[in-house]
């Protein structure tokens, strides 16, 4: 399992070797990389800013892991997190889940992001035209949380 | 009780401070008690943490409710819901 959360950008084929080192038994490998839009509510925005809670963050996204385990048949995760400055295209997070099976890591690796979005803590600014501004929680990503308590 | 608090995103901004150490009185039992406690500084403080401002808190690295008991020497963190990914 990795977790880093770091300034520097993720080299996607470098972290997909990584993460089958060594596990023949890995069926299949289901990717999630979330990258900065140029525009949120109708502003155009120039750049972002990420910030989290050091020591909390790590923690959170290990739980994270480890319900999805319990739940999948996990062979391997990796989950990236950028912080810092932040443009338009670049990449923030990678979740990237291995599995024996593609269902389980389709399924691990969506459950994976949706606790992400909502427990993690992680907090975004934008820069717009009229200034920087706090990303506000979106009610959706708790509605999506809803589905894994069916 | 010694304990020490951190503000993180709008919330550090606003409050113009990440990081304080308080001695706080024995009444002050739960998160949410520290939370009035702390609003009783000055008007912005009152303004950014009033009853109506959605914030989450986190005890010793841990999300907690605004119900749950302050540990002796803990860490408190209080901070806006989350954005991340």
């Amino acid at each position: 399992m990795k977790i880093a959360i770091q300034t520097e950008d993720f080299d996607l084929s470098t972290e997909l070797d990584l993460l089958r080192k060594g596990l023949p038994g890995i069926g299949g490998i289901n990717i999630f990389v979330g990258t900065v839009r140029d525009s949120h509510l109708g502003d155009e925005v120039s750049a972002m800013e990420l910030e989290f809670y050091p020591g909390m963050t790590e923690k959170c996204l290990q739980d994270i892991v480890e319900q999805a385990k319990n739940r999948w048949d996990v062979l391997n995760t990796t989950i990236i997190h950028r912080v810092g400055k932040l443009l338009p295209m670049d990449q923030i997070v990678l979740v990237a889940v291995a599995s024996t099976h593609r269902g389980d890591s389709y399924a691990a690796c969506e459950f994976i992001m949706d606790y992400l979005k909502s427990y993690a803590p992680f907090w975004k600014k934008e820069h717009t035209p009229e200034g920087s501004r706090w990303v506000d929680a979106r009610i959706s990503d708790e509605e999506q949380l809803k589905k894994w308590n069916k | 009780m010694k304990i020490s608090i951190r503000f993180f995103a709008s919330l550090k901004e606003a409050l113009k401070t990440d990081q304080i150490d308080e001695n706080i009185p024995n009444q002050v039992i739960t998160i949410g008690d520290l939370r009035v406690y702390l609003s009783k500084k000055d008007s912005v403080w009152a303004e950014s943490l009033a009853p109506h401002k959605n914030i989450r808190a986190a005890q010793n690295l841990e999300m907690v409710t605004m119900e749950e008991p302050i540990q002796e020497g803990a860490e408190i963190a209080f901070f806006p819901p989350v954005t991340g990914g």
